[in-house]
C-alpha cells in the first residue's frame, strides 16, 4: 500500500498536465509540418531578386 | 473535534473544462463550413496547409467562445441551458477564461496568417472582434435584433476558408456568408420559442421577450422567406450545380412549410403539444444547413468526373 494515497485532485492535475503537454507537442509537430511544406514549395526561400527574374545590380559581376 | 479539515479553495479545472470553454459543439459547425469554403474554392491548397488553416480557424472560433463565456458568466449562471458552463459553475476562473481567450485569439490569427494568407487571418481577427465586442459586449444585452447581427460572426468561417484558398473575397464566398447569416435568425428564434423562461430570467432582450411570441413567429416566417432566394442564388454561381439546386429547392420548400406552420399556431396550440412543431423546425434547420453545405461539397467532389457544377 502506498504511504500517501492519491487524492482526486492529483489525478485531475495529472490529466490537465498531460493534456497541456500533448497539446504543446501537437503544436510543435504542426509548426514543423507547416515549415516542411512551405520550404518544399519554395516561395519563401527565394530572394526577391530571384523571384523578379534576377537582373544583377549595377557594379556587380554576374 | 478534529484537526482534520478539508481545504475548500477554488476548484481546480481539469483539461476537459478548458476544452468546454472553447464551445466544441459550435467549433464543429465552424470546422465543417470552413472546410467546405476551402474545398469548393477553385484553387487547390496543400492538404497540410488546409488542415492547419481549418484547425486555427476552429481555434479562433473557440477562443471567441472562451471570451464570450468570460463576459457572459453573470447571465450564463441564471439560464438553465448554460449554468453548468465552466465559468459560472466555478470550475474555471474568470481570469483564466479571459487569458485563454486572448492568448488563443492571437495565436490562431498569427498561425492562420502564416499557414495561408493575411486576408484570411484578418477576416478571422475581425470575426473574433465581431463576436466578442459587437455581439457579446454590445448587442446581446441591448437589442432584440442581437441574433440577426450576431449571426454574422457564425457566417464568416466559409468566407475565411475561401480566402485561405484564393486569397480573395468573391461572390461565392459572400453568398455562403449570406446563407448562414439569413439562416441564423429563424434557427435561434425557433429555439427561443420553446426555451421559454431562460432568456427573460437572464434579462437578455430576445425577440420573444421584447416583442412577444406572436411577433417572433412572424419574424421566423419573414426571415425564412428571405433565406430562400439567397440559398437559390448560391446555386447559380461556380460552386452550385444541379445537385445543389435540387437540394436547395426541396430543403427551402420544407423550411418554408415549417415556418408557415409556426406562424399559423398560437401559444395555446404550441403548449398543447409541448412545442412539437417549433422543436421539429429547430432540428430541421440544423439538417438544412448541413445538407446545403454538403451539396456544395458534392458538386466540388464530382466536378473532376464531369458531374458536378453547371
Amino acid at each position: 500500500m502506498a504511504l500517501r494515497p492519491e487524492h482526486e485532485i492529483h489525478t485531475r492535475r495529472f490529466g490537465r498536465n498531460l493534456g497541456v503537454g500533448l497539446t504543446l507537442g501537437a503544436f510543435i509537430l504542426i509548426v514543423f509540418a507547416m515549415t516542411v511544406v512551405k520550404v518544399t514549395q519554395g516561395g519563401i526561400l527565394q530572394a526577391p531578386a530571384a523571384q523578379a527574374g534576377a537582373e544583377p545590380a549595377k557594379g556587380t559581376t554576374p | 473535534m478534529t484537526d482534520i479539515r478539508a481545504f475548500e479553495g477554488p476548484q481546480e479545472a481539469g483539461f476537459g473544462d478548458y476544452v468546454q470553454l472553447l464551445k466544441p459543439r459550435v467549433m464543429s459547425l465552424v470546422v465543417f463550413t470552413a472546410l467546405v469554403g476551402i474545398l469548393v474554392a477553385p484553387v487547390s491548397v496543400h492538404p497540410v496547409l488546409a488542415f492547419v488553416s481549418i484547425l486555427f480557424i476552429a481555434l479562433g472560433g473557440g477562443a471567441s467562445g472562451a471570451l464570450n463565456m468570460w463576459w457572459d458568466a453573470d447571465i450564463d449562471a441564471v439560464m438553465r441551458r448554460t449554468k453548468n458552463r465552466p465559468v459560472p459553475s466555478g470550475r474555471v476562473q474568470s481570469g483564466e477564461a479571459l487569458g485563454i481567450g486572448m492568448g488563443l485569439s492571437g495565436l490562431s490569427v498569427l498561425m492562420l496568417g502564416l499557414a495561408s494568407n493575411w486576408l484570411a487571418a484578418g477576416l478571422l481577427a475581425f470575426t473574433i472582434f465581431f463576436y466578442v465586442v459587437i455581439y457579446s459586449m454590445w448587442l446581446k444585452r441591448s437589442t432584440p435584433q442581437n441574433i440577426v447581427i450576431g449571426g454574422a460572426a457564425g457566417a464568416f468561417p466559409p468566407m475565411i476558408g475561401w480566402a485561405c484558398a484564393t486569397g480573395a473575397v468573391s461572390v461565392e464566398s459572400l453568398l455562403m456568408f449570406a446563407l448562414i447569416f439569413m439562416w441564423t435568425p429563424p434557427h435561434f428564434w425557433a429555439l427561443a420559442l420553446f426555451m421559454k423562461d431562460d432568456y427573460s430570467n437572464a434579462g437578455v432582450p430576445m425577440l420573444t421577450v421584447t416583442h412577444g411570441r406572436r411577433s417572433t413567429r412572424k419574424h421566423i416566417l419573414v426571415y425564412t422567406i428571405l433565406l430562400a432566394p439567397v440559398a437559390l442564388a448560391a446555386g447559380f454561381t461556380s460552386i452550385g450545380g444541379p445537385i445543389y439546386m435540387a437540394m436547395a429547392a426541396v430543403l427551402n420548400a420544407m423550411f418554408l412549410r415549417g415556418a408557415w406552420r409556426i406562424w399559423k399556431r398560437d401559444e395555446a396550440m404550441a403548449e398543447a403539444d409541448n412545442y412539437a412543431v417549433e422543436k421539429s423546425v429547430f432540428r430541421f434547420s440544423l439538417y438544412y444547413l448541413f445538407l446545403l453545405f454538403g451539396a456544395f461539397l458534392a458538386e466540388a467532389a464530382l466536378r473532376p468526373y464531369g458531374f458536378g457544377g453547371w
